[in-house]
């Protein structure tokens, strides 16, 4: 049986059941017990489950991270909110320096089944700090996952297998997408892989790499462009930024032979980068054009009066594709 | 020196009466391990500069704060030491052999005993306190009888991380327990110049939790004001910060230079010859007619032995290979390790085009 289901709602779905079925799941988060989080992820799980497991804490992420990572560490299952991605970093000691690094220096002995979940991403409008994306701070630690999805169904199959996975995973949720549409979401439990990405849209003339809120974005370019030159661009949906999959991308690529990464994170030293370093390593003489990027600017995101315009749009990224193919 | 806690004092005399609190089997535990964590402290630092080990962080001076905290502890108690905490590590149950190991930068070198709870020496400075709100609050959960005790540093008190953990601790009355050392130092800068306030412990009434000021050099008080803090913490009373006032008598680590930042010579005399740890506890027990000469040279004798063979036993212990970078970075590696191992383990003569 399947309903449709936001993206929020399939995540407090997922969290919902996992509780029902692990005992040791705690959730840990500001605001996140009575209020029910500030978007409503953890609504009436408090009632459900109690103060023991919903547990609203002190304002110090450092605190909720570090905490939890003790919680990992003597049998719970934490999974801690941050409000905001940005609010992460004074947790970010916590997080690449012991929850990444607990199996390691023990040997494997200890490990930290943590999941830190929290909203990332512009085009809410809101205030100052409250629209970053800085997966790639997360990529480049060794020991760690970063998931994130674009839609409910995989929103409540990616976070179940977060939830259950033995290793740190970073779960970012794309704000703007939280609310913006409903679609079938199975009543059961099930898993979405982590580091399994999905092709949404099939194409034969040049691949689009994308993620979370990214991906409405290239799919509307991607029709427009169809409709209007007849092209097909296949819409690649990465889903697991860490680890990616190398897999996917390399046979998007081969089969298109042109390629676009769409990222609303900075440029510089952003995963479109990484993606364009595998396609470099083993797709290279496949390439008709080489690959571009369509990104936010190397700036920091600006207030929200002028969002729009750090955010790639369907019209930056059409133009991206024109110019990848027609090269 | 009378603000603080004190049972047994620098002549050796007992202030308080103990002798029904700790067995005379105890006190004898007690400078038994402090005699050989001290042969311990002194054999790795000549280890180190013979370089058969890395940077070492020495503790000597600091072994009635640590031996008498860690003896307090119960097996099934987490244990979260810094980086200069290997006395309480191996009181605990850590095999010498295995802190060796650790400075000797082998891969090996931080595995817990699989009956303890023993971390890794934490490195960054008081990020391990709110590990120890964790462990202790899952053990809560669980209902199991069990403390954690976090080590930490006078400088500590300056992060961030200790005061979350103070505060977190205290809301969820977590069974922790907050061991301070304070030996004046954060490296170079000296507790006056790392905060205006007079003390560790009086932080925590801000916090309204206990905190205790004590002899950190007084082993009695120290495993007296422990096992209080483990009553409390598991009694469901919550959490305690206990301030040891102590000295290290050396460097920072071997790769510091102490007298560069105090009058190095003066301080350490002054602290062996008038507070040190080991000697008071000695004086007492010969008073007590406990100890003797010849209980002296038996023990030293044996203590030499067991530092030897631990050493012996590390130095043959297999090698780190470069494999073992690539274990243990998660459950099931990822395509990138599992490549870049084949990668970078390649057998020689084989390597690609330089074959």
């Amino acid at each position: 049986m399947s309903r449709k289901l936001s993206m929020i709602q399939a995540i407090s779905e997922a969290l919902d059941q996992k509780l029902a079925d692990d005992n040791r799941v705690m959730l840990l988060g500001e605001d996140i017990g009575v209020n029910g989080g500030v978007f409503r992820a953890t609504e009436g799980l408090f009632e459900k489950y109690g103060r023991e497991r919903i547990v609203d804490t002190p304002l110090a992420e450092a605190g909720i991270i570090g905490s939890a990572i003790g919680l990992g560490m003597n049998g719970m299952i934490p999974v801690v909110e941050i409000q905001f991605l940005a609010f992460i970093y004074p947790g970010f000691e916590q997080i690449v320096s012991h929850a990444a690094r607990m199996r390691y220096r023990t040997r494997g002995q200890y490990h930290v089944p943590m999941v830190i979940r929290t909203p990332f991403g512009a085009g809410i409008r809101g205030p100052e700090l409250h629209s970053e994306s800085v997966e790639s701070f997360f990529a480049h630690v060794p020991g760690l996952k970063v998931v994130v999805p674009s839609t409910p169904f995989d929103a409540k199959g990616l976070l179940i297998s977060a939830i259950e996975d033995p290793d740190p995973v970073i779960f970012l949720e794309p704000t703007k997408l939280y609310r913006a549409f409903k679609e079938e979401v199975p009543e059961e439990l099930y898993r979405v892989p982590i580091g399994k990405a999905r092709v949404i849209r099939e194409g034969s003339h040049l691949s689009i790499f994308a993620w979370g809120a990214m991906i409405r974005v290239a799919e509307e370019a991607a029709q427009q462009l169809e409709r209007e030159r007849g092209w097909l661009c296949e819409v690649v949906d990465l889903r697991s930024i860490s680890p990616l999959d190398r897999d996917a991308i390399l046979a998007s690529v081969k089969k298109t032979g042109r390629a676009l990464v769409v990222h609303e994170a900075h440029k510089t030293a952003g995963m479109g980068a990484e993606i364009i370093s595998i396609i470099n390593d083993e797709a290279l003489l496949y390439l008709k054009a080489p690959v571009k990027r369509v990104t936010g600017y190397d700036v920091p995101v600006p207030q929200f009066a002028i969002e729009d315009d750090y955010l790639p749009t369907v019209a930056r990224v059409k133009q991206g594709i024109v110019e990848t193919i027609q090269y | 020196m009378t603000d603080f806690y004190q049972v047994l004092d620098p002549k050796g005399q007992l202030l308080e009466d103990t002798r029904n609190q700790i067995s005379e089997e105890t006190m004898l535990k007690m400078y038994g391990n402090m005699v050989i964590v001290r042969a311990f402290d002194r054999k790795s630092i000549h280890l180190q500069r013979q370089g058969r080990m890395g940077t070492y962080a020495p503790f000597e001076g600091q072994e009635a704060s640590q031996v008498g905290s860690a003896m307090a502890l119960l097996p099934g108690d987490w244990l979260f030491p810094t980086y200069r905490d290997h006395a309480a590590s191996i009181v605990h149950g850590q095999s010498m052999t295995r802190v060796f190991l650790y400075w000797m930068g082998h891969m090996d070198g931080s595995i817990s005993p699989s009956d303890r709870h023993i971390m890794p020496p934490c490195v960054p400075i008081a990020t391990q306190m709110v590990h120890a709100v964790g462990t202790a609050w899952a053990s809560k959960r669980k209902g199991e009888p069990h403390v954690s005790l976090a080590y930490f540093g006078d400088g500590a008190g300056s992060e961030g991380d200790f005061h979350e953990a103070l505060n977190m601790a205290g809301v969820f009355k977590t069974p922790t327990i907050f061991f301070c050392q304070n030996n004046g130092y954060a490296i170079s800068v000296p507790f006056s110049q790392q905060s205006a306030s007079r003390t560790v412990a009086q932080r925590a009434s801000a916090y309204d939790i206990p905190g205790v000021r004590i002899d950190g050099n007084d082993i009695f008080a120290v495993w007296l004001t422990v096992k209080a803090a483990m009553e409390r913490a598991t009694a469901g009373l919550g959490p305690t910060l206990i301030e040891a006032v102590t000295y290290r008598y050396g460097a920072h680590t071997t790769a510091d230079d102490p007298k560069k930042y105090r009058d190095q010579e003066r301080l350490a005399e002054e602290w062996r010859s008038e507070r040190d740890p080991v000697q008071r506890l000695k004086v007492y027990l010969e008073q007590s007619g406990l100890w003797n000469e010849w209980k002296e040279t038996a023990l030293q004798t044996k203590v030499a032995e067991q530092i030897e063979a631990a050493l012996i036993e590390a130095e043959s212990y297999p090698k780190s290979q470069a494999a073992d970078m690539f274990k243990h970075v998660y459950e099931v590696p990822s395509w990138m390790v599992e490549e870049q191992q084949k990668d970078a383990i390649v057998p020689e003569g084989k390597r690609g085009v330089l074959a």
